[in-house]
């Protein structure tokens, strides 16, 4: 039993965060070696650590047996480690056989690159680790699968022994994951070893030789497949305690915010985002939707908003017909928006709170009178969002881009359930944010639940899933899988649901 | 294996011998159309020397736009760069021969393409109000050291002194055999030898030279280490990084060398086609430069087609304007084959759009006797914004060109 | 307080850029054997003296709206090069629908102004159209369509077609709009002063008004600040764009109103040209801001109409060139060192007070 790599008690600290502590991670060579863990788990600033971007404050890292320091990623190659990014760093506009070979090309009279020495080298990967990509492919026509087999030729053409996979399957169909998990076998059979870093269990019960669970920055679990199974692998990522979920005082209403019917959604190639999707919300309900990021929330809200029309099928959002009316309408009528990307998509940051505190209401009062702007009420009403929502910022004038991301969330989610909206569509609405803050918007949503607003919870949070949920539903592949009861259903059922799998 | 394979094999078969029939009949298109038109100057040894002498300056642009797109920076500059190249290409030329010019020329364009690089590099300045700024400043300055060192030399604040040419030379043996059998006016084989006639006869040695520029590109850019780095700076500066190329080094040598080549062209200009510095001399020839770069997709080959077919129009009108008007019937039969190839493919939209040109241009060149010359200067930025309007989904720029690049920031 | 930091922070660049522009310049000067001191000197009496004053105000006319004009692309992270095009072939269209009606002034007049806004708008929405529909760099269909713009006026400007012989065989202009359709002129100064700059000041009220006020305005602003979250917020983003670029043409069809109506009533070659430049830097120099661009577009003509008495004294009036195309880069270069100083103040004054704490786990944990 020889070892690639030990790592025994790592930390790391940032100001105000501990990122990893007391970290023990073996791994034999020739294994493939999974890493799960919810985000914010610790495994990306691990992973960082090993391939030499970021330091740690201490422990020991021994590679084959021999401690190192390893201080840049030039030495993390040299030492035989290789990273493939969960985004791939390829120009579309050149060849497979030049992705690769940049900046660690062959030479041929000093200036001239030895393309034919490159070519052979290439060949003999592909040839020996049985990946089918070709030298001369132009990188633009090549699908993801092709794109990932040409990340890894990269690291194997820098003599990479062991292979860090930063969650390859997050982009990968079916198909190409089967495809994905041959190669792999491939490459370990010649004496490669891998370190998987995922949070889908069922794909890491299936390739996995050996498993190590993080969760709030330590390994609590160093598992084999064969003697666990995926409840327990739930369990140690997500913590057994049930949280106590909030006493429902009032029950939902009857009219309906949100009516969602058999709708899909393709995009012009025929590629499916949604499929079949059956969704109601209630006034005075929060609908809680789980599920791991990728498997169609995006598409599911774009389509609630009006951005995207249900390729067929139906969405009603507050009455109106998504097929009909606009997303300005649509959001005029009462719809309250809490983006996951909150810098892109809810907030203009070059521009002053009290201008954010306009966008998204900027045609109805009280920001407007639908042709001139209200600059004394944006800006009365943007320091009671500060007021209330507890808002660090010296005044509203200050530009969005100079706060944190906690302060920026809690300025959107005030800003959002202003004029008691009809529906609130809430995207991670605490990611990023402490706990206190936290608090605070859970208390203002489980209020705007009081006053009749349905709100569609969207989270990778199960926590926040549980504490707020009335229901939960389930995305899985892009459809609804299940529906859930908080109140029945225990948060390691529901990773397992979130896997696909039926809860019984 | 994949299939991708299959078909690029199967362009890889076909390429070659498509372009070849490709141009020849393009060849023989032209010959008829003199035969047809009598417009006997459109191949021969003359028109063709012109067209060369035309299309040097408009190349050595198009070549610096190459450079520095490729390696990620629009260059909106190389009018400025090239007002330089003139400048100091007319006023070295006249204090230490015209050689010395040329080489005056390159450095001085090159001073500015290094200028442009660390405004956008480094200060991080937007690229487009980095150039416009330099062509002011190029403009400005051509025209204070005018008004500086040219008076009393025999010059003034927009003209400088003669400055004498560098050679000509004319292959031996070749030139006239081509030449008479050019004037003999036989289908295709009088145009072959007047288009080559006139290739081999007075050329100038810095045409020969310059035009190296343009091998020297290629093989550079597609066999070197350098220019596989600096292409991909173009491409994915992000992914670059991370391999370990310095993104900012290699900007700046790509942008002193594009300067350079702006910078030659304009030299090339004074020395060579006027005789000495005037200003706007360079009528806006930076510009028409960058077009042949979007026209040329990107590629070298691409930019010398494109700076051949704006020099030749703009040679033909100078020579003889009834060429240019004979020309339209090779757009009308382009158009119409255009059309009929999307009729095949049951593409209507592209069928009438075809039609409907061919028909278009037939009718002009029927009611009109000339085409005015108005049309003709503006005929590669007309022809450029269609190239931009209808074929921008085959258009393949750099990826990351004109996007401001920082260090250290994940894309 | 606050005020005055930010007062201070929003002159600084373009008061860095002006002295680095004063002492470049003065080098320059040293090293031609001419005096700086008196050099400018010299430009500050020339520019006051009376007749040139008007001069000066009625350029300074076409330099506001020019302005004004980049001013709208700015808003939408648009570089509108194409400003020259989009004037001349509005002046021009202008000045030959006045020459061919005859109708009463206050008919005349606003239809001359409504041509040249219609033109320059049409004219600019191609390159709109192109960059919202197939992503073209405006930049570059800009500088296309202005020498196509070019062409297509020079042809037109024939006897044959629009245009109309002048007493030289060279002068070729179109047919002179009636008397109804000119605006008279205010006679201050020793000058004629156009009245058209009550229109100038009428727009670059509008401008800020509309900008800054009213609900679209916002939603350009926003569109230009962050295409996603404008769009998220429900505004049609690329028909934003595509209607900034129009509007942007439009006003750059006003520039050369002042010129025809008030001074030539026809149109030829010898209008001015240049104006995207112009335009583009004063709304560098003016930070896009009303006032600032026509504080920078006078500073411009006074320049301008200085530079000829350079030249009486021997000193190289190209220097003025120079001059203009160092501010340009010394401003923007300015502007992006004092954004920097400014966000990283704002960002030390927001603080980090409440970073996000996490439970650390323990071993075994279940």
């Amino acid at each position: 039993m020889s070892l690639a790599i030990e790592l025994k008690g790592i930390e790391k600290n940032y100001p105000g965060v501990v990122a990893n502590h007391d970290v023990d991670i073996t791994i034999e060579k020739g294994n493939i070696h999974a890493i799960i863990g919810e985000n914010g788990a610790g495994k990306s600033t691990l992973m960082k650590i090993l391939y030499g971007m970021v330091k740690p404050d201490s422990g020991t890292i021994s590679i084959f047996e021999s401690p190192v320091t390893i201080k840049s990623p030039q030495d993390a190659i040299g030492l035989g480690i290789g990273m493939v990014h969960q985004h791939f760093m390829l120009a579309d506009n050149a060849t497979v056989l030049e992705n690769i070979v940049l900046g660690s090309e062959p030479m041929k009279a000093k200036v001239v690159v030895d393309y034919a020495k490159a070519r052979e080298n290439l060949e003999n990967i592909i040839e020996t680790y049985g990946l089918d990509i070709n030298p001369d492919d132009l990188v633009a026509d090549l699908g993801v699968g092709f794109r990932q087999r040409v990340e890894i030729a990269k690291v194997l053409f820098r003599g990479a022994k062991i292979l860090i996979l930063d969650e390859p399957t997050a982009v990968l169909v079916p198909q190409e994951v089967d495809e994905l998990f041959k190669n792999l076998k491939v490459l370990t059979a010649n004496g490669l070893t891998i370190i998987f870093i995922s949070h889908k269990l069922d794909e890491v019960m299936a390739i996995a030789d050996s498993i190590s669970v993080m969760r709030r920055g330590t390994t609590v679990a160093e598992l084999v497949p064969s003697k666990t199974n995926k409840r327990e692998l739930a369990e140690y990522m997500i913590g057994g305690e049930l949280p106590a979920p909030r006493p429902a005082t009032t029950k939902p209403r009857e009219e309906k915010v949100l009516v969602v019917k058999d709708a899909s959604l393709n995009d012009r190639t025929g590629r499916e985002f949604l499929h079949s999707i059956n969704l109601e919300i209630h006034a005075g309900e929060i609908l809680g939707l789980a599920g791991v990021e990728g498997n169609g929330q995006d598409e599911l809200i774009e389509m609630i908003m009006g951005l995207e029309k249900p390729s067929s099928g139906s969405v009603h959002t507050v009455g109106l017909d998504t097929n009909v009316s606009s997303l300005r309408e649509i959001r005029d009528h009462g719809v309250g928006y809490i983006p996951q990307d909150r810098q892109r998509d809810g907030l203009l940051m070059a521009a002053p709170l009290w201008e954010n505190r306009i966008l998204g209401h900027q045609e109805t009062k009280p920001m407007s009178n639908g042709l001139w702007i209200d600059k004394g009420a944006a800006k009365k009403d943007s320091e009671r969002i500060i007021e209330e929502f507890d808002v660090r910022t010296p005044s509203n004038n200050v530009m969005a881009s100079a706060l944190s991301g906690g302060n920026q969330q809690k300025f959107i989610v005030g800003r959002e359930m202003s004029g008691d909206p009809k529906m609130l569509i809430a995207a991670q609405p605490t990611r990023g944010v402490d706990v206190g803050a936290q608090a605070i918007i859970w208390d203002h949503i489980i209020e705007a639940r009081l006053n009749g607003t349905g709100v569609l919870l969207v989270s990778a949070d199960l926590d926040e899933l549980f504490k707020l949920s009335d229901r939960i539903a389930v995305i899985f592949r892009g459809t609804i899988v299940d529906y859930l009861d908080p109140r029945t259903t225990t948060p390691e059922q529901l990773g397992l649901a979130m896997t696909g799998e039926k809860i019984a | 294996m994949s299939t991708l394979k299959g078909n690029r094999l199967w362009k890889i078969i076909t390429s070659p011998s498509r372009m070849m029939l490709t141009v020849g009949a393009i060849i023989i298109l032209i010959s008829l159309i003199r035969q047809f038109t009598g417009v006997d100057d459109i191949t021969s040894p003359g028109a063709t020397g012109a067209t060369i002498r035309f299309t040097i300056p408009i190349l050595m642009a198009g070549l610096g736009g190459l450079w520095a797109e490729r390696s990620g920076v629009i260059n909106i500059g190389l009018e400025g760069m090239m007002i330089l190249g003139t400048w100091f290409g007319a006023w070295f030329g006249f204090l230490y021969g015209p050689w010395v010019g040329i080489f005056a020329g390159a450095v001085g364009g090159a001073i500015a393409g290094l200028l442009h690089a660390f405004l956008t590099v480094r200060v991080g300045i937007d690229q487009a109000v980095s150039g416009l700024a330099i062509n002011l400043l190029g403009a400005g300055t051509a025209r204070f050291l005018s008004g500086v060192f040219f008076i009393g030399k025999g010059g003034d604040v927009n003209i400088s002194p003669q400055v004498s040419s560098t050679g000509s030379f004319t292959v031996p043996g070749l030139s006239p055999l081509l030449t008479t059998l050019a004037h003999k006016h036989i289908l295709v084989i009088s145009d072959i030898a007047g288009v080559s006639a006139g290739l081999v006869t007075k050329i100038n040695w810095a045409s020969l030279v310059m035009f190296l520029a343009l091998p020297i590109t290629a093989w550079i850019l597609w066999k070197t280490r350098f220019g596989l780095r600096m292409r991909f700076c173009g491409e994915n500066p992000v992914a670059a990084e991370s391999l370990g190329v310095n993104v900012y080094r290699t900007r700046f040598i790509a942008m002193a060398v594009s300067g350079a080549l702006a910078g030659l062209g304009g030299a090339y200009i004074s020395i060579v086609s006027t005789g000495n510095y005037l200003e706007g001399q360079t009528a806006g020839r930076g510009y028409i430069g960058l077009a042949a770069v979007i026209f040329g997709n990107w590629t070298p080959a691409g930019v010398l087609g494109g700076s051949v077919l704006f020099g030749l129009t703009d040679a033909l009108r100078v020579r003889q304007s009834t060429s240019v008007h004979a020309l339209l019937l090779v757009v009308i039969v382009l158009a119409g084959v255009y059309g009929l190839t999307k009729l095949r493919k049951k593409d209507w939209k592209g069928f009438i759009t075809g039609i409907l040109i061919a028909v278009l241009v037939l009718a002009y060149y029927m009611i009109n006797k000339t085409v005015p010359d108005e049309f003709v200067t503006f005929f590669p930025n007309l022809t450029t914004i269609l190239v931009l309007a209808f074929l921008s989904q085959r258009l393949r720029p750099p990826a990351m060109a004109g996007a401001p690049y920082r260090k250290g920031e994940e894309g | 307080m606050k005020k005055l930091n930010r007062l201070f922070w929003a002159l600084a660049a373009p008061v860095a850029a002006i002295l680095f522009t004063l002492i470049f310049v003065s080098i320059i000067l040293l090293f031609k054997g001419a005096n700086p001191l008196s050099t400018f000197q010299l430009i500050a009496t020339y520019g006051s003296q009376s007749d040139n004053i008007v001069a000066e105000l009625n350029q300074t006319v076409a330099y506001y709206l020019a302005g004004v004009a980049a001013a709208i692309g700015f808003k939408m992270l648009l570089f509108n090069i194409g400003i020259d095009g989009q004037y001349r072939l509005a002046i021009f269209m202008a000045a030959v629908v006045g020459g061919a009606t005859h109708l009463p002034s206050y008919l005349e007049v606003p239809l001359i102004i409504l041509t040249g806004m219609v033109v320059g708008a049409l004219w600019a929405s191609i390159s709109g159209y192109l960059k919202v529909k197939r992503n073209i760099s405006e930049v570059i269909s800009n500088i296309m369509l202005n020498t196509i713009a070019s062409g297509l006026i020079i042809y037109l400007l024939q006897p044959s077609r629009l245009g109309l012989k002048g007493k030289s065989s060279d002068n070729l202009s179109t047919p002179l709009i009636p008397s109804s359709g000119s605006l008279p002129t205010f006679h201050i100064f020793g000058g004629e002063l156009y009245s058209f700059g009550l229109v100038a000041i009428a727009v670059g009220i509008l401008y800020w008004i509309v900008l800054n006020k009213s609900v679209f305005g916002f939603n350009l602003r926003a569109t230009g600040m962050s295409f996603r979250a404008a769009r998220a917020s429900g505004v049609n983003a690329p028909r934003m764009v595509f209607i900034t670029m129009a509007l942007s043409g439009g006003i750059a069809g006003l520039t050369g109103m002042g010129e025809l109506l008030c001074n030539t009533h026809t149109y030829s070659l010898a209008f001015p040209t240049g104006y995207a430049l112009t335009g583009l830097a004063l709304a560098l120099l003016g930070r896009s801001n009303p006032i600032g661009i026509a504080i920078a577009a006078f500073f411009w003509s006074f320049l301008e109409q200085a530079a000829p008495a350079l030249d009486l004294e021997g000193v190289p009036k190209e220097i003025v060139m120079m001059m203009q195309g160092t501010i340009i880069l010394a401003t923007v270069t300015a502007y992006e060192v004092v954004k920097r100083i400014t966000r990283r103040q704002q960002q030390r004054l927001v603080g980090a007070a409440d970073a996000p704490r996490v439970e650390v786990g323990q071993k075994g944990d279940k």
